[in-house]
């Protein structure tokens, strides 16, 4: 597919590129005839599921690929000058030089054994031939431009002792250093939380417009490309699908394909009156139509809950002083019903999901399941507790064994309990794999013969296997492509309905939470700040937290561009306190019925 | 500065105890051993009254503890006993022997340490490549053949056949410095190159698994040569791995003086260990066993202290 015409000459033109990876089998090309242009100034989001081959593009533009390995066809122009027939010399003053390029995974993309003023100085010396000292005095300059606080006391830290975002605004830091012509982004707030998500697009746009510099954003999430990008280059398996203006090509998509990548976002505000979960649109990807999902049933007040947690505390002692992870945490979960524990990494909703499981030991508080106080239980008691309540995890490569077909993963906990012999379990393993949506004939198969998706639905068979009354579901759709996201969302809000399953679904993915839960509650530095019915939570919020976590949700409308407020800069607190620190009890009040928001303090 | 210093100290206490422990372990070994040392000493022949008079002159006829509190203090002050068979302070036999030891273990390292790093790196570069498969395979083959096999086989080739090197000894104080040295080349080589063996597969195998981390994709987007992305962005995170085995290597070689001394007819601590055993020399033994001990905890200590040096995220 060809690229959208343009007059003035672009800062990168790619022409007809065509990258192939060796594989056993000879040449097999991963991306193909990819056409794309970007102006100055301009920013071009390229968008695509896992394996559409966005990164591939990226990392081909750069010629970052390993040579004997990967080919790569086609022409990139970068100034009108072609990058695939330029020396290797001459591709190093480029990279960092004139284009400089962002990555994904903020934790491991710097160096851990080097200072972070080392790391940016580094490109400095490199392109600008400056010496170490000067470079130093810029590198300041240029940490205090991505609004690192203190930068220069900073200056000779180590990666490690930075969050997540800093160290992101670090690696921008370092990309801008050469004062690039373009800069390539490949998902560069995938792993960020969605408040420091919102920092940091600012950062870029406002970087941006004063260099007048060229951005290829490559990214998974609709709702960014929304927020940024001028144009939009759909992918899909290697191929260009669709490419034109964003607000084009969300208004009037024309290729099936983003017809249905749009209509299976989650978006937040899609509830429409209702009060209950809603299941995720159904879309048809022939047609790319969608048709919005029923409402699920409610669950009444009144029914005796399966779960009840009061004042949970877990702390962790540090040599420097204790970890509150979980600070007073009181809550309840009805059979049937989901209750959404939102908020950012650190938070302590994972911790919360692990203490209930007893997979982590509560330091206070207590833990009642069905009935049965399992806080101080014993190793003999934990056994039977494991029958009522079970866990799914957030990443479906890594929590399945890869030595050990899905039907003997899934019979485990049945054999382990002893619930059946082998023969019965094999019959209820064929029952559970058809009830999550996979066939019968796939147990004998190993973990690495599925997809994503598939594996998140062979962690849910296990997780049902001995019939569970209750579920901790911690991100356990989150890391799934979007289509995938909504119908193993699907998936467990039907699974609800047929069982009557109580789910403590822990996310950090404020749209799918809208559509799965009964209830919210927002956690905020190892405590709950806030309470309540979905519908109160996210149609009136109250504590300054909820407000801010909703409005920091990237939408994808391109109209709405620009709406999300301006973020607040600054670093989430730490919940590491002196050994001595007294615990203040917090208050509650009561909005609307069943609807807590702590009292300021 | 102040983490490396709080971090030395934390160590040197460590350090302290571990060897407050060897020495409690060495008296009781020698005190446990089968038969009464001064009998065992004295032959099959020996009188009682013989047997009496070496007991008392050992200090074996006291109670145990105030044994242990004499030989503890004894080692606080420096004296670890008298050699029954040399008529010297064991102290002094032992930093007699010394100096061909310590060479032989230096260059022995230097040797092993030359040979891993570059055809390690250069293996993990190349990988999959002829190169690197020869590597791999010689490296196998080098770390299953015995330093002392290798060394005589040395012997026969550059010193009988050529007559480069001397075959065995190392020559008195009053032979010149480098001449004693001249002594250890063939020794050195053998066990350098069977050392270096191990060290190369490891420095290959830690190069492999950081140049395919993140932050060496970063250092490349960044415009850094590959010399620059190898040696400085790679090889730093490589080195606790590599760290690790060199210490390894540096402790067993020490240990393994014991054969290769022998071999070679090197007059050092290996040696002194195997005539003091076959002589029954407890006080020797004795000596021996600790000072080969007090420096595995040195090298030990030595490698905690590098890693800190090279990786800031080592907890203290």
């Amino acid at each position: 597919m060809t690229d959208i015409t343009t007059t003035k000459r672009p800062v990168l033109a790619v022409e007809n590129l065509t990258t192939s990876f060796k594989t056993e089998g000879g040449w097999k090309a991963v991306i193909r005839n990819i056409s794309l242009h970007v102006d100055a100034g301009e920013t071009v989001a390229i968008v695509g599921e896992s394996g559409s081959g966005k990164s591939v593009t990226a990392l081909s533009t750069m010629r970052l690929l390993p040579a004997g390995r990967a080919r790569t066809e086609g022409r990139i122009l970068l100034d009108g000058k072609d990058l695939l027939a330029a020396s290797e010399a001459e591709m190093r003053k480029v990279r960092g030089g004139s284009i400089g390029m962002i990555f994904q995974e903020p934790m491991t993309s710097l160096n851990p054994v080097f200072t972070i003023g080392n790391q940016i100085a580094e490109a400095l010396v490199l392109h600008r031939g400056l010496s170490w000292s000067e470079a130093e005095t810029e590198t300041v300059r240029l940490m205090e431009r991505v609004r690192i606080p203190a930068a220069k006391a900073r200056l000779h830290e180590y990666p490690h002792k930075f969050s997540g975002g800093m160290r992101q605004r670090v690696m921008i830091a370092m990309a801008l250093a050469c004062r690039p012509k373009l800069l390539i982004a490949d998902e560069p707030t995938t792993a960020l939380d969605v408040t420091i998500q919102a920092e940091i697009l600012h950062l870029l746009r406002e970087l941006q417009r004063e260099e007048n510099m060229g951005v290829l954003f490559i990214t998974h999430d609709m709702g960014v490309v929304a927020e940024i990008a001028d144009r939009t280059v759909v992918m899909f398996r290697g191929d260009m699908i669709e490419t034109g203006k964003t607000d084009e090509i969300f208004a009037t998509p024309k290729a099936i394909y983003t017809k249905s990548l749009l209509a299976s976002i989650p978006r937040l505000g899609t509830m429409g009156a209702a009060a209950a979960p809603k299941r995720f649109p159904e879309v048809d990807a022939s047609t790319g139509i969608a048709v919005d999902g029923r409402e699920m049933n409610p669950v009444a007040l009144s029914v005796e809950p399966i779960l009840k947690v009061d004042n949970l505390a877990v702390r962790f002692d540090l040599p420097n002083g204790r970890v509150h992870a979980v600070e007073d945490v009181s809550f309840d979960l009805r059979p049937g019903e989901t209750l959404s524990l939102v908020g950012e990494s650190g938070c302590g909703k994972s911790t919360t999901g692990r203490a209930i499981i007893r997979l982590l030991n509560p330091s206070a508080g207590s833990i009642v399941i069905g009935g049965q106080d399992v806080t101080k239980a014993g190793t003999r008691e934990l056994r039977t507790m494991r029958r009522t309540s079970q866990m799914i995890f957030q990443d479906p490569f890594a929590s399945l064994n890869p030595r050990i077909t899905v039907g003997s993963a899934i019979a485990e906990p049945i054999l382990a309990h002893g619930l059946m012999g082998r023969k019965d379990a094999k019959a209820r393993v064929s029952e559970l794999l058809e009830q999550v949506g996979l066939s019968a004939a796939m147990a004998d198969r190993h973990p690495h013969e599925f997809s994503g998706g598939q594996r998140q639905r062979i962690s849910i068979a296990r997780a049902l296997a001995l019939d569970p009354k209750f579920i901790v579901a911690d991100e356990a759709v989150s890391a799934l492509d979007v289509s995938v996201k909504a119908q193993v969302s699907n998936l467990l809000l039907d699974l609800q309905e047929k069982r009557g399953l109580a789910y403590l679904f822990i996310s950090h993915d404020m749209a799918v939470v809208e559509r799965m839960s009964h209830r919210v509650a927002v956690m905020f530095l190892g405590e709950i700040v806030e309470i309540g019915p979905r519908v109160a939570i996210f149609d009136n919020p109250q504590h300054a937290y909820t407000q801010r976590l909703i409005s920091a949700v990237p939408i994808p409308d391109p109209s709405r561009r620009g709406q999300t407020p301006a973020p607040l800069s600054e670093e989430i607190k730490s919940p590491v306190r002196p050994f001595d620190y007294v615990v203040p009890k917090r208050t509650y009040r009561e909005v609307s019925p069943g609807h807590f928001v702590q009292d300021a303090h | 500065m102040a983490r490396i210093a709080q971090a030395l100290l934390k160590r040197l206490g460590g350090m302290a105890i571990v060897l407050a422990l060897v020495v409690t372990v060495v008296f009781i070994i020698v005190r446990v051993t089968p038969g009464d040392p001064a009998a065992v000493m004295l032959g099959s022949d020996a009188t009682p009254a013989d047997i009496a008079q070496l007991r008392e002159k050992m200090g074996l006829d006291a109670p145990l503890l105030l044994q242990y509190g004499q030989f503890v203090l004894g080692i606080l002050q420096g004296d670890l006993g008298q050699s029954i068979f040399l008529n010297q302070p064991v102290t002094t036999a032992l930093a007699a022997r010394a100096e061909p030891t310590f060479f032989l273990t230096l260059f022995s390292i230097l040797i092993a340490v030359g040979i891993a790093l570059p055809v390690g790196i250069l293996s993990a570069v190349k990988r999959g490549t002829i190169f690197d498969q020869i590597v791999v395979t010689l490296t196998m083959v080098a770390a299953s053949v015995p330093s002392f096999w290798l060394g005589l086989i040395l012997i026969q080739v550059f010193a009988v056949g050529q007559g480069w090197f001397p075959a065995s000894g190392y020559g008195g104080p009053e032979t010149p410095f480098f001449e004693r040295l001249h002594h250890l080349v063939l020794p050195a080589v053998a066990l350098g190159v069977v050392n270096s063996a191990l060290i190369t597969r490891f420095t290959r195998a830690a190069m492999l698994d950081v140049l395919g981390d993140d932050y060496v994709r970063t250092a490349r987007a960044k415009g850094a040569g590959e010399g620059r992305v190898i040696l400085k962005h790679a090889l730093k995170n490589a080195m606790i791995p590599i760290i690790t085995v060199i210490g390894l290597s540096v402790a067993m070689l020490v240990a393994g003086a014991v054969v290769t001394e022998t071999v070679f007819g090197l007059p050092g601590v290996g040696n002194l260990v195997v005539s003091a055993v076959l002589r029954r020399d407890y006080p020797v033994i004795q000596g021996a066993l600790l000072v080969v001990a007090a420096i595995y905890v040195l090298i030990n200590f030595i490698v905690d202290m590098l890693y800190i040096l090279v990786d800031p995220r080592v907890r203290l």
